[in-house]
């Protein structure tokens, strides 16, 4: 198990998303595999670094990531003290309209949603506590 | 002494830390091919929407060729979002070509492969 604190900056984004696929190939994982890890991570940091800590200009912005990679399934949790929000309550996007109608906002959380494995949010001691779990399928 | 066709290629080069992502521009008559290598992430998905836009200026076809693109997040898709409304707007067409697997994914995912051209 690997934690790190990071800015919640997207400065940090590809530290963060080295530090995730280093971890993952460390335990024996395919390189397949990191892409889609990737994306989920990079959806999750980037809303943090965005969003979390837009209006507390005094507090101390991290990101602590957790990267626990074991032989059949990853977990990361991604910890913050921003301001309460659980992304998984936003309306899922409608995936079927053309073009014109689309919107971009949602898309993202909803893709993790779908390709992770389990996605779960917590609120735990004033910290937005959100975890994403992949199962090994190579 | 040109050849027909390939009027010019440019690279943009992008800079500043952690962004690794290069943009080469190819005009063949009418249409515009961006060549994108590296990633494409929260931090250069911007330069691509640029590029595609500044392209749209120029002509009203684009080709967005990811052969040598390692990584599309889904940051990039309000790039290539904004280009295919755009491309409808001008009456023109946005295609993508050389996509990967896991790019693959993400457009089946998020649902943009019925409303993107790929080839």
């Amino acid at each position: 198990m690997v934690k790190a604190r990071f800015d919640a900056s997207i400065d940090e984004l590809s530290r963060v998303i080295d530090l995730v696929n280093e971890t993952i190939l460390k335990a024996g994982w395919s390189d397949a595999l990191l892409p889609v890890m990737d994306v989920a991570v990079e959806e999750i940091f980037v809303n943090i670094a965005s969003y979390a800590y837009q209006t507390l200009p005094d507090a101390d912005k991290y990101a602590d990531i957790t990267i626990d990679a074991e032989d059949d399934r990853v977990k990361i949790v991604f910890e913050d003290e921003g301001i309460e929000y659980n992304p998984l309550l936003r309306d899922d996007p409608d995936v079927t309209l053309p073009a014109g109608e689309r919107k971009i906002g949602g898309l993202g959380i909803y893709m993790v949603k779908k390709s992770m494995d389990g996605v779960t949010y917590a609120r735990t001691d004033g910290k937005n506590v959100f975890t994403i779990m992949k199962k090994r399928t190579d | 002494m040109a050849r027909k066709g390939v009027v010019f290629a440019c690279k943009l080069l992008l800079h500043g830390k952690g962004e690794n992502m290069t943009i080469s521009e190819t005009r063949n008559g009418e249409s515009i091919t961006l060549s994108v290598e590296g990633r494409v992430d929260a931090t250069t998905s911007a330069q691509l929407q640029n590029s595609i836009l500044l392209a749209f200026q120029k002509v009203r076809d684009l080709v967005l060729d990811f052969e040598q693109c390692e990584y599309v997040s889904s940051a990039g898709l309000r790039a290539l979002l904004i280009g295919q409304k755009t491309a409808q707007s001008k009456g023109g067409q946005m295609k993508l070509i050389h996509v990967g697997d896991t790019f693959m994914s993400v457009l089946k995912l998020s649902g943009f492969d019925s409303i993107i051209t790929i080839e």
